[in-house]
């Protein structure tokens, strides 16, 4: 059976090409990059190579570039990092109204150290509500962290109009945002968000699992979540996963390479399933499009019927792979806090089945994906 | 024989290839999320999770769910170090460590002091040990932690931990134990050597860099920790974040591989180590040996040579990969805190060279490096007018210096 993964916002694989920048880097040249002799110092090359091109892909220098295990360690060394970092000038702290568990959880931890938290709201249209926002910046906030594309239904936050106003009426606040689920379907550029930090994970764009960045505005230390041995200026202790930040440059410098590509591919993508879902009654297109609109790499339906979960399974038999709200929500089995804050009940909230592509994902597949889906319709009436 | 010799197989090794091997599958067709429980791509990357789970519980001794991933030792001791302390706050905010440590530990607990924690910092014995007794004597009834290497990275010195974890139990003290040296060289069996927890990392025993895990007892006494990283609630919500599944899956193999080849290959490692040893013994003099004569891992040999400096001859064999100090460390010229701990004196603390021995060294290596070593000392001594005055006998603790030497 023909396999069509459309499950892209969850994990992607690996690209041929990353996979062979890192190769070498596994049994050959394995040095540890502290170590000075001259294996240690090709891997500590191989290590700033990547911090270049990650560096590049986000418009900033290298020294701005700080390697993690993954865009959670990365969200969580920003939240909790720059908000202890700046306990002294404030405990304000705000948060987006969909942002990942791995923010959300963190700025909740901030909790017991005495922050307060406030979370920001959704417009009717299912954008960020920048009025609310500025109304609750304060003197004494600290951090606001937004996410840039929800990895959930795709909208496109309006960060940068976000930092705007915080920069001007929040003076002492960071900016960080969770870019995790932006890269490689959109252009990402730290200056031109006027953000204070920025997180990524390689295994969202082709890279490997086990690596991800925070990008940091110049100058800008967050407090250290990890401490000994000082590697990565002393932000991130422990021996670098040298083959994993070379996939992540590597995968980085594809992103760079094939955005154009990738987005034209995305949007075709996204018409095929606005152009075939019809065939499927009852079925609806979510389209939160916010001021900024939806990325086309994520689209998710309201299926009628049974919850998603079951059209989920069936999918799967068929060969087709999509997914129920996020892989980090799966696992609770809980509804997502994300599609309520959208306006949707709960009956309705069950029924989301999320597809995501990748920049090689065909038309065809997607059409393929809709198909799977009308047959199993008539297929869930039988029973009903 | 390919140049440079490697020989510092404490900083780190390459993946051995059966685990590049277990790996590799899962960067390609198996590249699901696992927890994208719903679905069979994600399914067959928790199975395989599952699976390295419990070959690293074999290696030592543990139940696969005492296991918790992270991104590798560095990670797991800050997990341990800060999630009891913050965890067992109510107990009291006392932990007990020594001078010996990893930077990881100690960088760790200089953190916790910060946070109110009050650290006692044993001072290790001229090999580097610690012993059971003065355990004993640290321990107070706010203690919550104790936490003390396996085995040194610098000088290989094993700590009695089967009996420095029998003193914990008998007095109701958590303890954590750094073996990421350890293990696959010497045996580890937590419930034999009482240990509550313990850290391990896949780069040190030939799997890949970026992954580690933390054994935390489950039973007798159940240990539980603050979570240090949060979102998603992966691993018991002790540790959230998208599991590096090959990563995991290579650290499986390369902990399987470490407990079926422990015996042979320590054995191996011991004897090249030995030859080293007394090759470099034999053919120089006013040599000395940082670390236990005996209680040594197999693959360690960190000599001090006296009228020799150590960055000088480093570049003297260049073509043998050697490290002095701790890699972590050695971007410093700072004298290891080891050996300042050991009480080794500046000078010979400065001059030692830590020899690393692993899986892939062959005794053609060892002696290339050990005629290398021999050449290059031999060559600096003969500049040095200390080595001429002590050669003719003259006792150079009696000299008086001229100045502040």
């Amino acid at each position: 059976m023909e396999r069509i993964y459309l499950d892209h916002a969850a994990t992607t694989p690996l690209a041929p090409e990353v996979r062979a920048a890192m190769e070498p880097f596994w049994s050959a040249e394995f040095g540890n990059p502290s170590s000075r002799h001259a294996l240690g110092v090709r891997a500590a090359r191989a290590l700033e190579l990547a911090r270049e091109q990650v560096a590049q892909l986000l418009g900033v220098d290298g020294t701005q570039v700080v390697f993690t295990s993954g865009g959670t360690e990365a969200n969580n060394l920003a939240v909790l990092g720059l908000a202890r970092a700046r306990a002294k000038r404030g405990r304000h702290v705000l948060i987006g109204p969909t942002e990942h568990p791995c923010v959300r959880d963190a700025a909740r931890a901030l909790l017991e150290e005495g922050f307060e938290l406030e979370t920001l709201r959704l417009d009717a249209r299912g954008g960020l509500d920048l009025e609310h926002a500025l109304s609750r910046l304060r003197p004494d906030t600290v951090l606001v962290a937004q996410m840039l594309v929800n990895n959930e239904f795709g909208t496109l936050y309006p960060v940068a109009r976000l930092a705007r106003l915080v920069r001007a009426n929040a003076p002492q606040a960071c900016v960080h945002v969770d870019a995790v689920q932006a890269l490689g379907k959109v252009e990402v550029s730290l200056g031109e968000l006027g953000a204070h930090s920025l997180a990524l994970s390689a295994h969202k764009f082709h890279g490997p699992k086990g690596a991800g960045a925070l990008v940091l505005e110049r100058g800008l230390r967050p407090r250290p979540l990890v401490f000994g041995g000082d590697q990565e200026q002393g932000l991130r202790s422990g021996t670098e996963n040298v083959a994993g930040l070379v996939g992540l440059g590597c995968a980085a410098a594809l992103v760079a390479e094939r955005l154009p590509r990738a987005r034209a591919n995305f949007a075709a993508c996204r018409a095929e399933l606005a152009r075939e879902l019809p065939r499927l009654a009852g079925a609806e297109l979510l389209e939160p499009a916010g001021s900024e609109g939806v990325v086309p790499a994520i689209g998710s339906l309201l299926l009628p019927g049974p919850p998603a979960e079951v059209w989920q399974h069936h999918l799967e038999a068929r060969g087709v792979f999509t997914s129920v709200g996020s892989a980090c929500q799966a696992k609770k089995g809980g509804l997502s806090p994300a599609l309520l804050a959208l306006g949707l009940d709960e009956a309705r909230a069950k029924r989301v089945l999320r597809l995501s592509f990748a920049r090689e994902t065909s038309p065809a597949e997607v059409r393929a994906g809709v198909e799977a889906l009308c047959a199993l319709a008539a297929e869930l009436r039988a029973y009903a | 024989m390919k140049l440079p010799i490697y020989l510092d197989y404490q900083a780190t090794t390459p993946v051995d290839a059966r685990v590049l091997e277990a790996m590799l599958p899962y960067f390609s067709e198996q590249f699901g999320n696992a927890a994208s429980r719903s679905h069979a791509f994600g399914w067959k990357a928790e199975e395989s999770v599952e699976h390295a789970r419990e070959q690293i519980a074999a290696a030592i001794g543990a139940s696969s769910k005492e296991i918790i991933f992270t991104s590798g030792s560095t990670e797991a001791i800050n997990l341990a170090l800060k999630g009891v302390a913050e965890m067992y706050a109510s107990k009291g905010k006392h932990l007990v460590t020594s001078l010996a440590e990893h930077k990881a530990v100690l960088d760790t607990c200089k953190h916790l002091e910060k946070l109110g924690c009050e650290v006692t910092y044993l001072k290790p014995d001229k090999t580097a040990r610690i012993a059971p007794e003065q355990v004993r004597a640290a321990i107070r009834p706010d203690t919550v932690l104790v936490a003390l290497m396996w085995a040194n990275n610098e000088v290989g010195t094993l700590n009695p931990i089967r009996e420095i974890g029998a003193v914990c139990r008998e007095l109701g003290t958590l303890f954590f134990t750094d073996a990421t040296q350890a293990v696959g060289k010497v045996p580890v069996d937590v419930e034999a050597d009482h240990v509550d927890l313990l850290c391990l990392s896949a780069h040190k025993i030939y799997g890949p860099k970026g992954v580690g895990a933390l054994y935390v007892r489950r039973k007798n006494p159940r240990v539980r920790l603050a979570a240090q990283m949060d979102g998603g609630g992966h691993e018991r919500g002790m540790r959230s974040g998208t599991l590096n599944v090959p990563g995991i899956v290579g650290l499986g193999k390369a902990c399987e591989l470490a407990r079926t080849e422990l015996v042979a290959e320590s054995a191996r490692c011991r004897e090249l180590r030995d030859h080293l040893q007394q090759r470099i013994e034999r053919e120089l003099g006013f040599v000395e040996l940082n670390g236990h004569p005996s209680e040594r891992l197999p693959g360690n040999l960190n000599l001090s040579f006296h009228f020799v400096e150590g960055e000088s001859l480093i570049m003297g064999i260049s073509d043998v990969a050697v490290s002095s100090g701790s890699a972590c460390t050695s971007a410093s010229l700072e004298p290891s805190h080891v050996l300042r701990a050991m009480d080794v004196g500046e000078d010979l603390a400065h001059s030692s060279i830590r020899f690393g021995i692993g899986r892939f060294t062959t005794r053609e290596e060892v002696d290339y490096a050990a005629d290398a070593l021999v050449k290059a000392v031999r060559r600096l001594r003969e500049m040095s007018p200390l080595y001429e005055l002590a050669q003719e006998g003259v006792d150079l603790k009696n000299i008086q210096w001229q100045g502040g030497h």
